[in-house]
């Protein structure tokens, strides 16, 4: 009679022995092959008597069971074993950066303007834009500012060569207000509209630049009053600011295109900057005259105008205190807005 | 507009404070833009009490007083003054006290011991307080001065000086009258300051004076002094007033006239009597004549300059400034007042267009009140008479034409509507009343009406909405509710066809680029240069020499900022911008809504130069090349698919540039910068640029669905041999264009040239991707398609299969 415990006993300490694959497949020969120990055992079984041979096969099938789990379990364990080398193998160092295209900036000017196109979006304001090389008409005469005004001094004129129909000389466009004129002129009321774009001032010093940037609204209708326009332009400064903190006042001030006329000044009641008022806009109702040129009645419709530089508002947001940064292009100044 | 506060608080009484004062007079539309305080040259200046003088023991011509500082204390001064006496009140600069030195310096007073008797500080004149220059002994204070107070409180020196940003309609403002009459109206006080006293002439004479042109000339008001001693000194109270309204102190004569100007907005002209010929004309100029004006210069007349004549010719510009040949001096003894009107059309630009401004055309720009001309002279003539002293002649007025006023009506309903708040007709009425606009109510349709002259210093009020805004205004901007917009809604969208620039901004963004705004005005090398622009649009007033031009091209900025980031240490640089360009086109008509004569398109470019990506542990370093940018662009305009076509650009390298085309329109530009103009930027390395319209780039196309294939695609490569210079958009254009639809797409995977090519030709590897909607393709579907291809490209282009 074979010692079945004990072959079992050495087909574990055979497979525990197999370090590979291949290995335990031989070791596995000894025991459960065409030569090996149980299958010789079996072989014997036919020597014997009937009852002795059902016992005896019952035996050395336990014990295959037994060996054949023995080799699952030690072809498991290679198996997870040759994975985990090869996982080990495989394995990065994460912390490495991983690959990717960088990414660029948008110019902190555009991105108030596309705020402030945004906001007005939301309250059903059309968004315009036009020319900036403008005939003398467009940018002073139909805004009331005829030649030879003095208000016409408040503002350094870059004149172009060329001339309009009237023989003027083309001028670039010194506030974005000739696109009141433009718009309310191919656009019945009710008339909601921003215009932002680049204006031009023979002026050039840290506070000012040649060209800079500025948002026209309008807001034209039946009965439109100045009370619409403080609620107007100070929920604008509450969401443009996302901040309930400020003041805003409107103050008297003279405007050719507008009357009465107001310059808006505003105040954080926190920050850098808390404490001081701020200009940031003028605005007015717009003028009669205008609003003939307009095409439109001032008996039947009248209406709000205001003018906003970008420049300073994107200023007062990002607590930059110098013009020049915006028009240098360098690129440590523009990756903060990324 | 500046002045001190003193004076306006002598002209009208408030309540106000003068921090109060500034803010009200800031919401009243008169911006206060300064408030500072006078500067003083003394400090530490005490009244004190001279309780006895005795002589110095050891000095003839110097007291030892006992003074009575305030508080019972006594401090011993030696004093050499001769009016020093016993119950003055004078001025005590104790020890520690700072007076002014010669030439600006301060002097701090010390203890000292003056022949042997110490002196605690020292008793000044006016001259030591540097308040006059006269040398008359110690300073006499008035009796009520409290020993122990600050001099400059006595004096009434603590004073402010405001400074008035004033809005160009405003004129009436230009004086310490004109302020006063807006304070009496926003506190509803009223102005102090009364008409001048009417001097009784000494003798009948006046001058003649004839106004040839009207109305340019309204008015001309003058009288004659004779006997005036124009080397009189202005007094010291008049030379404070002038100098805190930031008026230097020219001689008594003239500081008067401005002193009048700047007390009651009556701009006035004094002329050396003796010098005058003839009779005084106000007429235009004439071409040929020339006059030299007071600040010397020589001005060349026109017939549209006003001026002063007589029978010399030219002696002034009317309304600007008075001449050199008739101006007075000390040796002056008789003169001639003028106080004029002048339409404001009659002066307004003429004084900028010679290159220079004065008070008085300021003035008369604007619109000077035509009715204080008297006024203004019977002011002058007082001060004169008791400064320079002299005997009057009559007042001459000779009156041309006027500004009629017309009256202005007012609807208050209007009013109402316009400000959008329920301002009673009463209130209405208190702010016309306190504003001196005398107003006529009545009823009409529409509710009251208000109707008003407006006075004759007012050139601001023409129509109703001139008074609407005085009504807004002096109600309280303040007070006006910002009232929640309420508006009928309407939905508003962009169309879906259509990009915004915002996105374009945020597609190149992330592609790695940073946005740059240029000035559009640029050197006009740059336009001659890489613009390839020899007649750029040229701005008639440049700022700079490099800002002379109008731009017809983005790249040049480009570049700059790419020399300008280089120059930095930024070694990879990537720029776009969007902008317009501006180009001449002489035949367009423009559009209705355009200028004539011009094409204004935005543009949207980019520069790229350093490594293709920034540098990286895992990616080979690899330098951006023209590739590079076309997949920019590519990507930029996907999924809309570009054509390229190799063409020349003046900016590019001849050899690395291309066109970019949406069916047969040319869009823009990208290539890499000639290394003609590389050098000339003095670039170290090459640099990779585009530009495009941005009207086709922001166009997109709407998606139109097609059935997604339920067969399986076939791919096949195909390999040809074709010559070198053939390009091979060509091939692909062929391709696209001849093969079947089954041909779904054909990319190029591979070009090699080199061992088993033979020289002269390349290999182009092409991958092919079939696919037909209705069945499975069969092997003989696909190489009668391939045969085709093969047969297309040999029969085109003479390529020849690959083995």
């Amino acid at each position: 009679m074979t010692d079945l415990d004990a072959v079992v006993a050495a087909a574990e300490t055979a497979f525990e022995q197999a370090a590979e694959p291949a290995a335990l497949e031989q070791a596995k020969a000894a025991f459960l092959g065409k030569a090996g120990t149980l299958t010789e055992a079996l072989k014997g079984l036919g020597k014997l008597e009937p009852d002795q041979r059902r016992a005896e096969g019952a035996r050395i099938n336990a014990a295959k069971d037994r060996i054949e789990a023995a080799l699952r379990a030690r072809r498991e364990g290679l198996a997870a074993a040759t994975l985990d080398a090869k996982l080990h193998e495989e394995s990065l160092d994460v912390t490495l950066p991983g690959r990717r295209r960088g990414s660029g900036s948008v110019h902190p000017v555009m991105r108030t303007w596309r705020r402030v196109e945004e906001i007005f979006r939301s309250i059903g304001f059309e968004v315009a834009d036009g020319p900036e090389i403008e005939t003398d008409w467009y940018n002073f005469t139909a805004l009331n500012n005829p030649l030879n005004h003095p208000a016409r001094s408040m503002q350094d004129t870059f004149y172009v060569e060329g001339e309009d129909a009237h023989g003027l000389p083309l001028l670039l466009r010194t506030h974005t207000s000739p696109m009141q004129v433009r718009y309310a002129r191919t656009h019945q009321p009710p008339i909601r509209v921003i215009a932002p774009g680049r204006t031009y001032r023979v002026d050039s010093d840290a506070t000012h630049s040649p060209m800079f940037h500025q948002v026209e609204g309008l807001w034209i209708d039946d009965g439109i009053s100045f009370a619409d326009l403080k609620g107007v332009y100070t929920q604008f400064l509450h969401r443009f600011f996302e901040t309930d903190q400020l003041r805003v006042r409107f103050r008297p001030s003279f405007f050719p295109f507008t009357e009465p006329s107001a310059e808006i000044d505003m105040m954080f009641d926190s920050g850098p900057l808390r404490g001081r008022w701020l200009e940031i806009s003028g605005s007015g109702q717009v003028h009669p005259s205008v609003m003939r040129n307009f095409g439109l009645d001032p008996e039947v419709h009248t209406g709000f105008a205001f003018g906003s530089g970008l420049d300073r508002l994107t200023m007062l947001r990002y607590g930059i205190d110098d013009l020049r940064p915006f028009f240098e292009g360098d690129l440590r100044f523009l990756r903060q807005f990324a | 507009m500046r002045f001190s506060e003193e004076w306006l608080r002598s002209m009208v009484s408030t309540p106000l404070d003068a921090a109060a004062l500034a803010h009200a007079l800031t919401m009243a539309g008169l911006e206060v833009e300064d408030m500072a305080p006078l500067p003083c040259a003394f400090e530490g200046v005490t009244v004190g009490l001279i309780v006895a003088a005795v002589p110095h023991p050891d000095a003839d011509r110097l007291r030892v007083c006992s003074v009575d500082v305030g508080g019972g204390a006594l401090h011993s001064i030696v004093c050499g003054a001769p009016n020093a006496s016993v119950g003055l009140k004078v001025p005590l600069a104790g020890v520690g006290a700072r007076l002014p030195g010669d030439a600006g310096a301060v002097v701090e007073v010390r203890r000292a011991t003056i022949r042997g008797v110490a002196s605690e500080g020292m008793l000044c004149s006016a001259r030591e307080l540097g308040l006059a220059d006269d040398q008359a002994g110690l300073l006499v204070l008035a009796d009520d001065a409290v020993p122990g107070a600050d001099v400059r409180e006595v004096l009434g020196l603590n004073d402010n000086i405001f400074t008035i940003k004033l809005p160009p309609n405003r004129a009436d403002c230009l004086s310490v009258l004109g302020v006063a009459r807006e304070v009496a109206a926003i506190g509803g006080a009223s102005v102090l300051l009364g008409a001048a006293p009417p001097i009784a002439p000494m003798t009948p004479e006046t001058f003649p004076v004839v106004i040839s042109a009207t109305p340019a000339c309204g008015r001309f008001t003058s009288r004659v002094i004779r006997g005036v001693d124009a080397a009189a000194a202005t007094p010291s109270w008049m030379k404070r007033r002038l100098g805190a309204a930031g008026q230097r102190s020219i001689s008594a004569l003239v500081d008067i006239t401005n002193y009048v100007m700047l007390e009651r907005g009556r701009p006035l002209h004094v002329y050396d009597l003796d010098k005058l010929t003839g009779a005084i004309d106000v007429r235009f100029g004439k071409a040929g004549e020339t006059v030299k004006l007071l600040n010397e210069q020589q001005v060349e007349l026109t017939d549209d300059i006003l001026v002063i004549a007589d029978a010399s010719g030219p002696i002034g510009l009317a309304g600007i400034m008075g001449g050199d040949s008739t101006k007075t001096e000390v040796t002056t003894t008789n003169v001639l007042l003028e106080s004029a009107f002048f339409q404001p059309e009659a002066i307004v630009g003429r004084a900028r267009r010679l290159g220079f401004a004065s008070d008085a055309s300021h003035r008369f720009e604007r619109g000077v009140d035509f009715d204080n001309n008297v006024d203004g002279i019977e002011r002058a003539t007082e001060l004169v008479m008791s400064i320079c002293g002299g005997q009057p002649g009559a007042v001459a007025d000779v009156v041309a034409a006027l500004p009629r006023r017309q009256a202005v009506t007012m609807r208050a309903d209007r009013a109402r509507r316009l400000i959008g708040v329920p301002i009673s007709d009463e209130a209405m009425a208190d702010i016309l009343a306190r504003l001196g606009l005398r107003a006529s109510v009545g009823a009409g349709e529409g509710g009251t009406r208000f109707s008003v002259v407006p006075p004759s210093f007012r050139f601001d009020i023409a129509i109703e909405e001139d008074l609407i805004e005085e009504i807004a205004r002096l109600y309280g901007f303040d007070r006006i509710p910002a009232l929640p917009p309420v508006a009928r809604s309407s939905m508003t969208l962009a169309p879906e066809s259509q990009r915004s620039l915002h996105a374009i901004r945020d597609r190149l963004a992330d592609l790695d680029y940073h946005e740059v705004v240029n000035y559009s005005f640029v050197d006009r090398d740059w336009e001659t240069g890489p613009a390839g622009n020899p007649a750029p649009i040229l701005l008639r007033n440049p700022i700079a020499s490099h800002m002379a031009v109008m731009r017809s091209s983005l790249l040049a900025g480009l570049c700059a900022n790419v020399v300008y980031n280089l120059n930095r240490r930024q070694d990879r640089v990537r720029v776009f911008e969007i902008g317009r360009v501006f180009l001449k086109d002489p035949l367009g008509l423009g559009a209705a809504d355009a200028v004539a004569g011009l094409r204004q398109p935005v543009r949207v470019a980019a520069a790229a130069c350093g490594t293709s990506d920034s540098e990286q542990w895992g990616t080979p370093r690899r330098v951006a090349d023209f590739f590079d940018a076309k997949g920019d662009v590519e990507a930029l305009l996907a999924p809309t698919v570009a054509r390229f076509e190799s063409h020349p650009h003046p900016a590019l390298h001849p050899g690395r540039s291309a066109r970019v085309l949406l069916g047969d329109k040319i869009i823009g530009w990208v290539g890499e910068l000639h290394p003609r103009w590389q050098q000339w930027f003095e670039l170290p390395v090459p640099v990779q640029l585009f530009e495009l319209d941005a009207e086709p780039v922001q166009a997109r196309t709407i998606p139109a669905y097609h059935e997604v294939p339920r067969f399986p695609a076939v791919r096949r490569d195909l390999a040809v041999l074709v010559d070198e210079k053939i390009a091979c958009g060509e091939l692909l254009m062929a391709l696209k264009t001849a093969l079947p639809t089954v041909v779904e797409a054909v990319e190029v995977f591979d070009l090699y040239r080199g061992k088993g090519v033979v020289e002269g030709k390349k290999s182009l590897a092409f991958r092919m991707l079939l696919q037909d909607t209705q069945k499975t393709l069969t092997d003989a579907d696909v190489d009668e398609v391939i045969v085709s291809a093969v047969s297309i490209l040999h029969l085109q282009f003479g390529a020849t299969l690959r083995q």
